[in-house]
C-alpha cells in the first residue's frame, strides 16, 4: 500500500511529491497525460520567487522533476479514472484497469484549456489552430495570427508571438482585458499588436490550412472577416474534477472545495493547485498547496495508521 | 530499439522504405510539451521494440520535412506504414491513446 497517491504531475503534484517523499512517505504520482501541467507551455515565468532573471516554464518544471527524483518519488503515466473511500484505506482506479491502495490521496489534477467551440476549430487543429504559442509560434514567422482571449495567458502569448509574427490581433469578447496591468501596458505599447475588442469568433475558416476568421461585434452585431494564418486560443480553463465529482465537494465552477489545510470533505483526501477553489492560481501557490497537503497527509497517517 | 534521429537525408531510407512501421515524433527544443512527451515515446519504443521503429525529427533543424507533411503544431506524432501516413496524433495526449493508435496500425 502507498502512503500517498498524488493525482497529477504539475507544480502542485510535484511539490506534494517532494514534501511527502522527503518526509519518508511511500509516494507515487499518477500523470495521465504529460508531467509539468500547463506551465510547460509558458515561455517565461517572471514571478516565481528565486529566479530573478525569470525562467522558462519548462526549465522550472525540469527542476521540480529532478528534485522529485532525488527523493525517489515514483512516477507513472497511468491516468486515474476514480477514487474510492474504503473502510480501512483509500484506493484509486487506473486507466489500465488496476486498482491501487493508499492511505491518503492528494488530488492535483489541474485544469485544461477550454475550446472555443466554434465551427472550424476542430477541423483546423494543428493546421493553424493552436493552444500553445511557445510550441507552434515558430511555424508562423512573418505571418498574421490572432490570439483569442483577454486574460494573462492570452496577453503573455500575444507578446511572445509579436516577436515572430508580422502582426498579432488580440480578439476579446469584452471591452477591456482581464490581464494584469503590466501585461496590458506592454501589449498596448507593442506596435505589432492590434486589439479587436467586444468581438467574438463565429467561425475559423480555411482550405487545407487556416486562412481567416469570421468575427462578430457583440454590441453592433456587425460581422466581419479577418485574414489570419493562425489562431491561438486562450479562453479560460476547466478544472479536471470529473473523475472525483461523486465523492468530493466542488464549488459552482467545478473546483474542489478545501479549507486552508487543503483538506477536502473526505478525511485523508487533499486537493492542491489549480484544481482547488481559490483566488490566485499560480505556480507559487500550487507549490505551496502541494507542500501543505503533503504535510497534512503525513500527520493524518501518523494519527491513523 | 533505440530511437533514430531523422534528417532530410535519411528520411527515405529510415521512414519511407522501412520494413516495419515507424513512429515519427516531430519536436523542437523550445517546445515544452514535446520535451514532456519524449519519455512516453521512449517507453513506447521500449515496449514495441521488435515491431516498431521510433524516429525523432527536429522541426527546427529539418524544416523541409515538417513543411512537406504540413506540420503547424508540435508535438505531432505520425505513424508511417509502407511509406504512407497511417495515423496522426497532434498535441500531448495520454499514453493509452498512443497505444490505441499504434494497435490499429501494427
Amino acid at each position: 500500500m502507498y502512503d500517498v497517491v498524488i493525482i497529477g504531475g504539475g507544480p502542485a503534484g510535484l511539490s506534494a511529491g517532494i514534501y511527502a517523499a522527503r518526509g519518508g512517505l511511500k509516494t507515487v504520482i499518477f500523470e495521465g497525460k504529460i508531467f509539468g501541467g500547463q506551465i510547460v507551455t509558458s515561455y517565461e515565468v517572471e514571478n516565481y520567487p528565486g529566479f530573478s532573471k525569470g525562467i522558462s516554464g519548462m526549465d522550472l518544471i525540469d527542476n521540480f522533476m529532478k528534485q522529485a527524483e532525488k527523493f525517489d518519488v515514483e512516477t507513472n503515466y497511468d491516468g486515474v479514472t476514480c477514487i474510492n473511500d474504503e473502510i480501512e484505506c483509500k484506493s484509486v482506479n487506473l486507466t489500465n484497469g488496476n486498482c491501487v491502495k493508499t492511505k491518503t490521496i492528494i488530488i492535483a489534477s489541474g485544469a485544461s484549456a477550454n475550446k472555443l467551440g466554434c465551427p472550424g476549430e476542430k477541423k483546423f487543429s494543428g493546421k493553424g489552430v493552436s493552444y500553445c504559442a511557445t510550441c507552434d509560434g515558430a511555424f508562423f514567422k512573418n505571418k498574421v495570427v490572432a490570439v483569442i482571449g483577454g486574460g494573462d495567458s492570452a496577453i503573455e502569448e500575444a507578446l511572445y508571438l509579436s516577436n515572430l509574427a508580422k502582426k498579432v490581433y488580440i480578439i476579446h469578447r469584452r471591452d477591456q482585458l482581464r490581464a494584469t496591468k503590466i501585461l496590458d501596458k506592454r501589449a498596448k505599447e507593442n506596435k505589432s499588436i492590434e486589439f479587436i475588442l467586444d468581438t467574438v469568433v463565429k467561425e475559423i475558416q480555411g482550405d487545407k490550412l487556416v486562412n481567416g476568421l469570421l468575427v462578430e461585434n457583440v454590441k453592433t452585431k456587425k460581422k466581419d472577416r479577418i485574414d489570419v494564418d493562425g489562431v491561438f486560443i486562450y479562453v479560460g480553463l476547466t478544472p479536471n474534477t470529473e473523475f472525483v465529482k461523486d465523492l468530493i465537494k466542488l464549488d459552482e465552477n467545478g473546483c474542489i472545495l478545501t479549507n486552508e489545510e487543503m483538506e477536502t470533505n473526505i478525511e485523508g483526501v487533499y486537493a492542491a493547485g489549480d484544481v482547488r477553489s481559490k483566488s490566485l492560481k499560480q505556480v507559487v501557490t500550487a507549490a505551496s498547496d502541494g507542500a501543505i497537503a503533503a504535510n497534512n497527509a503525513q500527520k493524518y497517517i501518523e494519527s491513523k495508521f | 530499439m533505440a530511437e533514430v534521429q531523422l534528417t532530410e537525408g535519411s528520411w527515405e531510407e529510415e521512414v519511407l522504405n522501412s520494413d516495419i512501421p515507424v513512429l515519427v515524433d516531430f519536436w523542437a527544443p523550445w517546445c515544452g510539451p514535446c520535451r514532456m512527451v519524449a519519455p512516453i515515446v521512449s517507453e513506447i519504443a521500449d515496449e514495441y521494440k521488435d515491431r516498431l521503429k521510433v524516429g525523432k525529427l527536429n522541426t527546427d533543424e529539418e524544416p523541409g520535412i515538417a513543411v512537406k507533411y504540413g506540420i503547424m503544431s508540435i508535438p505531432t506524432l505520425m505513424i508511417f506504414k509502407n511509406g504512407e501516413v497511417a495515423e496522426q496524433i497532434i498535441g500531448a495526449v495520454p499514453k493509452e491513446y498512443f497505444i490505441e493508435k499504434l494497435n490499429k496500425v501494427l
